[in-house]
């Protein structure tokens, strides 16, 4: 129930000064005597000006040079509290007897006796006792006890009886002093006047004076330069309003005002320049100072000032300012295209605005969404079948979740099994989602555009591009090898997408940890999500694919042609495509209509080489997929049939 | 030279100290100077002979900050009183917002006094100026000298203050009254910055 000594109480913490001298003297010779010098003893005073303190000091130094003293502290509060509780419990005599046996009672805040009767008598018999035991009492109060409302003359009288002493409220020279202990005990260093300048204003009590330091100490671990004077008059708010510290309250001051002159007086000017400049120049001129210190051009507010009358300066205000704030508009836009465009100088000024808009114009129609996936890969005419499905199955699972549960998702498999297709057909998808921007593109490409962009010097325009999309679809991602700059700015696009929960999908011709010339974080990435292959093509997805292919070439696909061309050795789907090039191509040449006959006279007969060459009708799915910017060397040269297929089929 | 400059937003308020010799116009301002923080105030420019006379001028700038959006900055001068500088007086007069007659209380000074008040009409006058148009203050210095040798405000007032213009009796040595004269001159001035403004 008794309250601890707070162990930072002592008298060595407690600053002296003349208004709590004799407070302290008294209080240090009950400590030394206690019972026997001044007995009871009284100590009142306003809030915060050391009651509490003093009387734990008390405790401290009397448990000091007395260990064996029974010394108790608590508050009137906690001393009723107890008082019940023990008359709850049947203890009242228990009670008694614990208090009659302290050799000093510490008990503060006794103001609150008002109105409490019983607790009074019991007080006042308690007094009595340790008065007659020889033993010390100690009572604080925020005022003498003739004036606590409603207190027994007999507790009056047996509290006045000892030595009643008050605690003033420090003088200059004291709060000085304080601040300037406090200050050491927290560590903090002040330039010279600063902590004067504090103890100048009259706080009316020292916990306000705590909390100017702490103020002061708050500001100047914020700002990195150590607070001057002048600031710290600011922040403690007393910056011109003419507190004198040393005026009243310490007489050892010269005679002459030894404030702040300078403060009062520039209160003075400003009250009157606040009355000479008429009401709107100085609403003109506060706007300016307000926009010139966000770094505005301020031209515009600053002719105002030149007119004779405020016409219209309001209004003006206000188009500035609505000016202004579409400024910010467009740089916040344009910051997210390309956060170098955003800081020129244009965009800081609303005289230009037209200017600022036009500039926005550009970056907008230059900052073009990231290459989109090709439309001519639709996920409709991809051919499924047991070679590609758990390819698929990630790819549509990718598409109902993007980003959540595959990702990465990389698709792994030989040249022409349809990885570009399935990886533009993902991407087809997903940008039909709200608000979806899909980069989609080879990673040639993608090299490319990072060279120029570093060419144009406009790397950071690349970045802010790709960061916006919400989904990453790279083809061919083994050509990154040895391209180390590429490799970086990917890396970190692909943890930034990534940590957004944005989908990345890649191809590859093989798994990611096989291929050469990648770097290992970027391989142990890719490795991180899903990789799924895609295996060559049975005779029943080539069927199937061929079916497409011929419709895509509007031949019927009449069955015997089906089956001939799906028997026929092809390892991918673009070999397929090259087989109905091949015949739908000497068909047109002939004039004949494509069948399984003409089928087999094209491909195990003389190939007709030149007609070939000749109908322009470049329509392997490889080179349509350059609409969406893949175009590969690889795949260019997957024009022609390859010589291997050539000396199979020459010898057939 | 302008007041208020509406298009650089500044107000300059020129001071100028004026009075007979050893009077105490440089103790005002080093008064001035010693109480305006450090980041506020301009290098005191003082010209001084080698016993300690005012030879040319004492230049003060204060830099108030930003008033009412305006970047404020008042300069102090003083002239040398000794009358062999008339020349150098009616220079630093040259565009003066306000002047502070700076009066020595000694009752022996009066003629001397009285003497500077007259240079002070005629050189404003050279100037084009009329006395009763210009704001003045009158500070009536060396009060913390013994009775028997100086004059009281009320008798200087008498003496001295034929316009009624707001007068202020001074220790300027230990800072008494310098505040206020330069409050209540700069109140005179600024005051003229609405009408002037206006015109």
């Amino acid at each position: 129930m008794t309250s601890a000594l707070n162990p930072k109480f002592t008298f060595e913490t407690f600053v002296v000064g003349a208004a709590n001298r004799l407070a302290v003297t008294a209080g240090r010779t009950v400590a030394e005597n206690p019972g026997s010098a001044y007995n009871p003893l009284f100590i009142y005073s306003g809030s915060g000006l050391g009651k509490t303190h003093l009387l734990m000091a008390i405790g401290h130094s009397a448990k000091a040079l007395a260990p064996q003293l029974n010394i108790e502290y608590l508050t009137l509060d906690e001393y009723v509290e107890a008082f019940h509780a023990a008359i709850a419990a049947g203890q009242g005599d228990a009670f008694r007897r614990r208090f009659q046996n302290v050799d000093a009672l510490l008990v503060d805040d006794v103001q609150f006796l008002t109105n409490r009767k019983e607790m009074q008598a019991e007080l006042l018999r308690l007094t009595e006792a340790l008065q007659q035991a020889g033993h010390q009492i100690v009572l604080t109060s925020d005022r003498p006890p003739a004036e606590i409302a409603d207190l027994d003359e007999r507790l009056i009288s047996r509290f006045s009886g000892g030595l009643v002493v008050d605690i003033g409220i420090p003088d200059y020279e004291t709060r000085v002093a304080i601040l300037r202990r406090k200050a050491e005990e927290r560590g903090a260093r002040f330039q010279p006047g600063v902590l004067e300048a504090a103890a100048g204003v009259e706080f009316p009590n020292v916990r306000e004076l705590m909390g100017s330091l702490n103020r002061l100490v708050a500001y100047q671990a914020v700002n990195d330069t150590p607070i001057n004077v002048e600031a710290a008059r600011q922040v403690l708010g007393v910056a011109g309003s003419g507190e004198q510290g040393a005026g009243s309250s310490a007489p050892t001051a010269a005679p002459a005002p030894t404030g702040d002159e300078f403060s009062q007086f520039l209160t003075d000017v400003t009250t009157t320049v606040g009355k000479a400049v008429e009401a709107w120049r100085a609403r003109v001129a506060e706007a300016v100072l307000r926009w010139e210190g966000e770094g505005y051009r301020t031209g515009r507010l600053e002719r105002l000032l030149d007119q004779d009358t405020p016409a219209a300066v309001d209004e003006a205000i206000a188009t500035y300012i609505h000016d202004v704030e579409r400024l910010k508009t467009l740089e916040a836009e344009v910051a997210a295209f390309d956060p170098q465009a955003a800081g020129e100088k244009v965009f800081r000024d609303p005289e230009r605005l037209a200017e600022a808009e036009a500039a926005a114009a550009r970056v907008r129609d230059g900052a073009a969404p990231p290459p989109a996936p090709s439309a001519a890969f639709p996920l409709d005419t991809y051919a499924a079948g047991s070679a590609n499905e758990v390819a698929l199955s990630a790819a549509r699972a990718v598409i109902d979740a993007p980003g959540k549960k595959y990702n990465p998702l990389v698709l792994v498999g030989k040249s022409g099994l349809g990885k570009t297709h399935l990886l533009n057909a993902i991407g087809l998808e997903l940008s039909k989602k709200k608000g979806a921007i899909v980069a989609c593109l080879s990673t040639q490409a993608f090299v490319d555009e990072l060279i120029a962009a570093i060419d144009g010097n406009r790397v950071d325009w690349w970045r802010a591009r790709y960061r916006r999309a919400t989904a990453l679809l790279l083809d061919d991602i083994h050509l990154l090898a040895g391209k180390d700059r590429t490799q970086e700015e990917l890396f970190n696009l692909f943890n930034q997408l990534l940590d957004a929960d944005r989908q990345l999908v890649f191809t590859a011709p093989a798994h990611p940890n096989t291929l050469q010339g990648l770097e290992e974080r970027i391989v142990s990435r890719l490795e991180g999500g899903l990789v799924a292959e895609i295996g060559e093509p049975d005779r029943e997805l080539r069927r199937d694919a061929l079916e497409r292919i011929l419709s895509q070439h509007k031949v019927a696909a009449e069955p015997a042609l089906l089956d001939y061309l799906a028997d026929r050795p092809a390892d991918s789907v673009r070999s397929l495509t090259g087989l109905v090039q091949r015949v739908t191509s000497a068909a047109a040449a002939q004039d004949q209509h494509v069948s399984a006959g003409l089928a087999r006279e094209v491909l195990e007969g003389q190939p007709p080489a030149a007609a070939r060459r000749t109908t322009g009708l470049r329509t392997s799915g490889l080179v349509v997929s350059s609409a969406g910017g893949v175009r590969s060397r690889e795949k260019m040269v997957w024009d022609w049939p390859s010589a291997a297929d050539r000396v199979i089929e020459d010898l057939r | 030279m302008s007041l208020v400059n509406f298009t650089s937003r500044e107000i300059t308020c020129k001071i100028v100290y004026y009075g007979p010799g050893r009077s105490g116009k440089t103790t005002n301002l080093h008064y001035v100077y010693g109480r305006v923080p450090e980041s506020r105030r301009g290098r005191m420019v003082s010209l001084a002979t080698q016993t300690d006379r005012t030879l040319f001028f004492d230049f003060l700038p204060i830099d108030l900050g930003q008033i009412s959006g305006f970047a404020t900055r008042f300069q102090l001068y003083t002239v040398p009183g000794q009358v062999y500088y008339n020349a150098t007086r009616r220079l630093v007069l040259q565009g003066a917002d306000g002047v502070v007659f700076v009066g020595d209380s000694q009752a022996r000074q009066l003629d001397e006094n009285l003497e500077s008040l007259q240079n002070l009409q005629s050189n404003l006058l050279e100037h084009g100026v009329d006395v009763r148009t210009v704001p003045v203050v009158m500070q009536y210095n060396k009060q913390d000298l013994p009775r028997e040798l100086i004059l009281t405000p009320a008798e200087l007032d008498d003496a001295l203050n034929f316009r009624g213009v707001p007068s202020f009796a001074a220790d300027a040595l230990h800072g008494q009254g310098v505040f206020e004269t330069l409050k209540a001159i700069s109140e005179l001035v600024l005051k003229r910055l609405a009408a002037g403004s206006a015109a």
